[in-house]
């Protein structure tokens, strides 16, 4: 009696045991991408598409936790940067396999680094830790340990590694054999991608049941978001990731619970002026754009609590600087948003020798001040800021001429015609370390929007900037950073070359089906813990 | 009939009367920007609502009828034009003459003429006067939207070619030019007074695709086609009807334009 | 009767070669030719920008290009999309068939419906039908084609019938003034007069009449529902070759937007050759 007894207990343990470590039957995510991925290379990853599947397939060393924007183990369970910045030592997990079964090793992470760094890929993902000249060496000490050394610092070693997804060297699938929660299962070109979970996912849940709980997640290449949003409502999507501002205040008056707003996110709206002096411009307005007064008499005349309120419906704030304030540490606390004041936008542009006549402004020279303002067609949102700010600059006199060209259009314009006059885009997809915008910033880099590959710096405050960005990025030491790029974005508010405009909201719908959904302001907003999602 | 066409004459003379007294009838104008009311429903100060950023869209149906029903129209008119001199001469000179053009009509229809438009935006300075951007916009639709009716009016040409009065009048010395303009064309007209009508609608809704590429109306000015895309948002639509009045407006007037071109025919018959 | 066919078919070939060829031009002289979208992103490199920009070198002689294209294309190979990073022949052999069956699909709709109505309006020669089937139309004609889609997504239908009521409207001004044309001809009076019946007439006497215009109607309507297709596959997130031209046109890639116009000229000209063809056998029928 008491060994049936037993064996029955047994069984019942066993049985528990097997269930405890099974994943359950969780379900299918169903969302969209807005484009084509083009590549499922984690190497040579840049679409926002490829992006996302990467984040869910790819396995990395370090995550950076989107809810907490701390650093968390993941292949690596510790790492170590050295003080000046240049070499960075992992001790990795053992025990881990590739989807395909393959064995990982520091072998893998060695093999990864040096594709990453080969020239002649031109991977994206390498670029951010290209900090200078020369080799990058890789010293694997043991299965689970290796040391990586770049040939200058890199600011924020550690936390980049959170983009670099380890592929197998050995793998007869290459890219394809992953380490993330799920892998690609089956790609249907302009219409699915469907994402399995990856059996050997290393993670596992407090109570020793492995990850991910979702059986899959179904990708459907959707640009139309009006069309999303038709979905969603039907049921047939799970979640919007990046929802528009007007379709929330839509659900949000019949379903609150399915959206959320996150507060401010990283990503920035700013026009700016074409100050290239190659530029096919007349000279009269070259002065104009070069003039700090000119461009902070703009930032004045333009009312940004009504782009805020009217274009994104209350989900945005009216911009200070180059970062955004949802960034707590990056954000230099001591700026305060310019207030809305054509008087003091009139008063400004007075002092440079500009004349109010008959409702017109003109320079010292009579010119009357007529300019285009150029944007993206497509975006609703940008050709609506554009037309509200063309009234908010009819109030103090200025004629600005709306323009929306095809993407391709305008950036012929702005990297390499240099014909235009005023340009308004966003910042998107921007990251917590401002090193990410390393070249937005240095005056040679090719992405200096205003005026793009300065042999030197064309001005003092750029050769400012030039120094503390490099200061900053050659430091490791937080505090020393900080202050160096704190001056950065007052030089940036005081000469106004971007005139920032909002930080928009990150807005995003979830389906009461979802569980575990906890939407962030950081990229990806509602599935950066996909492993943990389940789905009714 | 008569009865009808009398009707679509007086409704197109109400349209063009109304829009021609928009600077009455709205006197803020299309630009203004109550920025209080965005997106608001119609009411007494709105009477067809606001758009998104808090436009008068009424004001903006007015002015912008002036801009579509004028230029629209022109632009058909082109186009018809070129279809029939074309199409019809192709057809009525028949033989070799016939299949080139309808090859070279052919190759007009599949070729990708989206990048031509966009090199011509190029070409035009950034601070194009939007009176310049809207007539190069209509003409260029002009110019590129003959094709399909020029392969019908090819077909219906040669087979013009063989019938008895015009073998008639070849027989009795009528000259080629003579005999096209006076004798063949006219008899073209079915198919020449739908591409007209079928042209003016095209129209409209294309100058609001041009936009895409820098064509078309500039901001503030408002078109048809711009207040059309706004249906584009069809999620919401539902609980906004008065965002289709621009679109039964228009249906209204092409449906006049139809009327008074059929009793056109049928007096012509 | 060979030589004319071989004729008709070396026209055809030229005809198709030119067509690629235009393109190709159109394109690459295009503003934004030379750029990727990808370029502007901050965290790109310089070198990466440069490598974004030399993938595109290839294409800068266009008579290079296109001889280099062809001379591939008659081994099979048509090249790789810039945008896509995928074989343009395995892109447009997978997107085909869907497209040609929402083509063909809409043309069928599309020609039933204004057939029904032009032909019962010819008929009936009721001026308040005449004027409800005018105002329907007309309707259709104003109805942005992007809505037609997003309705066919609404209503949960195929988006054939989106494609359908785009090409409609055309198909029935063209048919209804043509068959109007026909039915008042005075051999048709005569017929009536004599007691033949309505189908009779419509069938031996009206649709022969105006048949081979009817014909060029319906080669010109292949063009148009192909142009619908485009924001229909696009809305729709249908993956078929309009989805696919539109995305290459947004993105320049040249290889890819050359094939689809050959492609697409290739159809246009079977259509109306067809449509000639056939034409050309009822007229001589008359005479």
């Amino acid at each position: 009696m008491l060994i049936k007894r037993g064996k029955m207990i047994l069984a019942q343990a066993f049985c528990l045991a097997v269930l405890a470590s099974m994943a359950a039957a969780q379900g299918e995510l169903r969302f969209c991408l807005h484009t084509e991925p083009k590549t499922f290379d984690p190497l040579k990853v840049e679409d926002d598409a490829s992006v996302s599947i990467r984040y869910l397939t790819g396995g990395v060393l370090v995550r950076l936790n989107r809810q907490t924007q701390e650093l968390e183990p993941g292949l690596a369970e510790s790492w170590k940067v050295s003080k000046d910045g240049k070499q960075i030592s992992f001790k990795l997990r053992s025990g881990i396999s590739f989807s395909d079964g393959t064995p990982f090793s520091a072998d893998d992470v060695a093999y990864t680094v040096q594709q990453m760094m080969d020239p002649s890929l031109h991977s994206p993902t390498g670029d951010a830790f290209r900090s200078g000249p020369g080799n990058v060496e890789t010293k694997v000490i043991s299965p689970t340990q290796i040391s990586i050394t770049f040939p200058a610092p890199v600011a924020g070693l550690d936390r980049q590694f959170d983009q670099v997804a380890i592929i197998s060297a050995r793998s007869p699938k290459k890219e394809m054999a992953v380490l993330g929660p799920f892998m690609v299962a089956d790609y249907k070109a302009g219409s699915t991608v469907l994402l399995k979970r990856n059996p050997n996912y290393w993670k596992t849940d407090g109570h020793g049941r492995k990850l991910p709980y979702l059986d899959s997640v179904r990708l459907d290449i959707q640009p139309n978001r009006d069309v999303e949003m038709l979905r969603f409502k039907r049921g047939e999507l799970d979640l919007i990731n990046t929802l528009d501002s007007e379709y929330f205040d839509k659900l949000a008056a019949t379903f609150p619970q399915m959206v959320h707003d996150a507060g401010a996110s990283l990503d920035s709206e700013q026009l700016w002026f074409n100050e290239v002096s190659r530029a096919p411009l007349p000279p009269y307005k070259k002065n104009w754009f070069r003039s700090t007064a000119f461009r902070r008499a703009i930032s004045l005349a333009i009312n940004r609590q009504d782009l805020s309120r009217v274009v994104f419906r209350g989900h945005a704030q009216p911009a200070i600087g180059p970062i955004s304030p949802a960034n707590k540490f990056w954000f230099n606390s001591k700026l305060k948003p310019d207030a809305y004041s054509p008087d003091a936008a009139l008063k400004l542009l007075q002092s440079e020798g500009f004349l109010l006549e008959n409702g017109t402004l003109k320079d010292k020279e009579g010119n009357a001040v007529v300019f285009s303002l150029t944007t993206n067609s497509g975006n609703k949102y940008r050709e609506r800021m554009v037309t509200m700010i063309q009234e908010d600059l009819q109030k103090i006199g200025i004629h600005v001429n709306v323009v929306t060209l095809d993407f391709p259009s305008l950036i012929e314009r702005m990297t390499q015609t240099f014909d235009y006059e005023a340009i308004l885009l966003g910042l998107t997809n921007v990251g917590l370390d401002p090193n990410e915008q390393m070249n937005v910033w240095l005056s040679s880099s090719e992405n200096h929007q205003w005026n793009p590959q300065e042999k030197t710096p064309e001005t003092g405050w750029e050769a400012e900037i030039d120094r503390l960005m490099r200061l900053q990025a050659s430091s490791a030491e937080p505090k020393k950073r900080k202050e160096a790029f704190d001056r950065v974005q007052e030089i940036a508010v005081e000469q106004s070359p971007f005139i920032f405009l909002v930080n928009k909201n990150a807005l995003s719908a979830v389906a009461p089906t979802v569980q575990g959904a906890s939407p962030v302001i950081l990229v990806p907003q509602t599935f950066w813990n996909a492993e943990w999602l389940t789905v009714k | 009939m008569k009865h009808l066409r009398t009707t679509a004459i007086a409704v197109l003379l109400l349209v063009i009367g109304i829009s021609l007294s928009a600077n009455w009838l709205a006197p803020e104008g299309y630009a203004k920007q109550y920025r209080d009311t965005p997106g608001a429903g119609p009411s007494r100060q709105h009477w067809l609502g606001t758009d998104d950023i808090g436009r008068d869209r009424f004001a903006r149906v007015l002015y912008g009828t002036r801009i579509s029903l004028l230029l629209a129209p022109a632009a058909a008119l082109v186009s018809t034009f070129m279809a029939a001199l074309i199409g019809g001469l192709a057809g009525y000179l028949g033989g070799l003459w016939a299949r080139a053009a309808m090859a070279m009509t052919d190759l007009f229809l599949s070729l990708p003429w989206l990048f031509l438009l966009i090199t011509v935006r190029a070409a035009m300075p950034l601070n194009v006067s939007p009176v310049v951007s809207v007539v190069v916009t209509f003409s260029l639709l002009g110019l590129l939207g003959w094709t399909s009716a020029a392969r019908v009016l090819c077909a219906s040409a040669l087979s013009l070619r063989q019938a008895d009065f015009v073998r008639q009048a070849r027989a009795s010395g009528v000259s080629d030019a003579r005999l096209f303009w006076v004798h063949v064309l006219p008899n073209l007209k079915p198919a020449l007074y739908a591409q007209f009508w079928i042209s003016i609608p095209a129209f409209i809704l294309s100058e609001a695709n041009l936009g895409i590429l820098g064509l078309g109306v500039a901001e503030p000015l408002p078109s048809w086609g711009s207040l059309l895309k706004e249906l584009e948002g069809l999620v919401s639509v539902g609980e906004e009807p008065w965002k289709f009045v621009p679109l039964i407006l228009l249906a209204v007037v092409v449906t006049s334009f139809q009327l008074v071109l059929s009793a056109q025919e049928e007096a012509a018959v | 009767m060979l030589g004319r066919i071989a004729r008709h078919g070396l026209a055809l070939i030229a005809t198709i070669l030119l067509g690629g060829f235009l393109t190709a031009v159109l394109v690459r002289f295009a503003p934004g030719f030379d750029v990727d979208q990808d370029e502007i992103d901050p965290h790109l490199s310089s070198q990466t920008i440069q490598a974004l920009h030399d993938a595109r070198t290839a294409q800068h002689n266009i008579f290079r290009f296109y001889t280099q294209s062809l001379e591939r294309a008659w081994h099979g190979d048509l090249g790789k999309s810039l945008s896509l990073g995928q074989p343009v022949a395995s892109l447009i052999r997978e997107r085909t068939p869907l497209t040609m069956r929402l083509v063909f699909t809409g043309l069928a709709i599309s020609w039933g419906l204004a057939l029904a109505m032009a032909l019962s309006a010819s008929w009936m020669r009721l001026p308040a039908y005449d004027a409800l089937t005018t105002a329907i139309s007309g309707t259709f004609l104003c109805l942005p084609a992007a809505v037609l889609a997003l309705l066919s997504v609404l209503w949960n239908v195929s988006g054939a019938l989106a494609v359908g009521l785009i090409v409609f409207p055309k198909v029935y001004r063209y048919s209804r003034n043509l068959l109007g044309k026909a039915y008042s001809l005075p051999h048709i009076i005569t017929a009536r007069a004599k007691g033949l019946s309505e189908w009779r007439i419509v069938f031996w006497h009206v649709i022969p009449v105006a048949g081979p215009q009817l014909l060029a109607v319906a080669g010109v309507s292949v063009s148009i529902a192909i142009g619908a297709a485009i924001p229909v596959e696009a809305l729709c997130g249908l993956a078929g070759i309009g989805q696919l031209a539109w995305q290459a046109a947004l993105a320049r890639d040249l290889p890819l937007l050359m094939n689809i116009t050959i492609l697409v000229t290739l159809v246009t000209l079977l259509a109306n050759s067809g449509a000639d063809v056939i034409g050309h056998m009822l007229r001589g029928h008359e005479a």
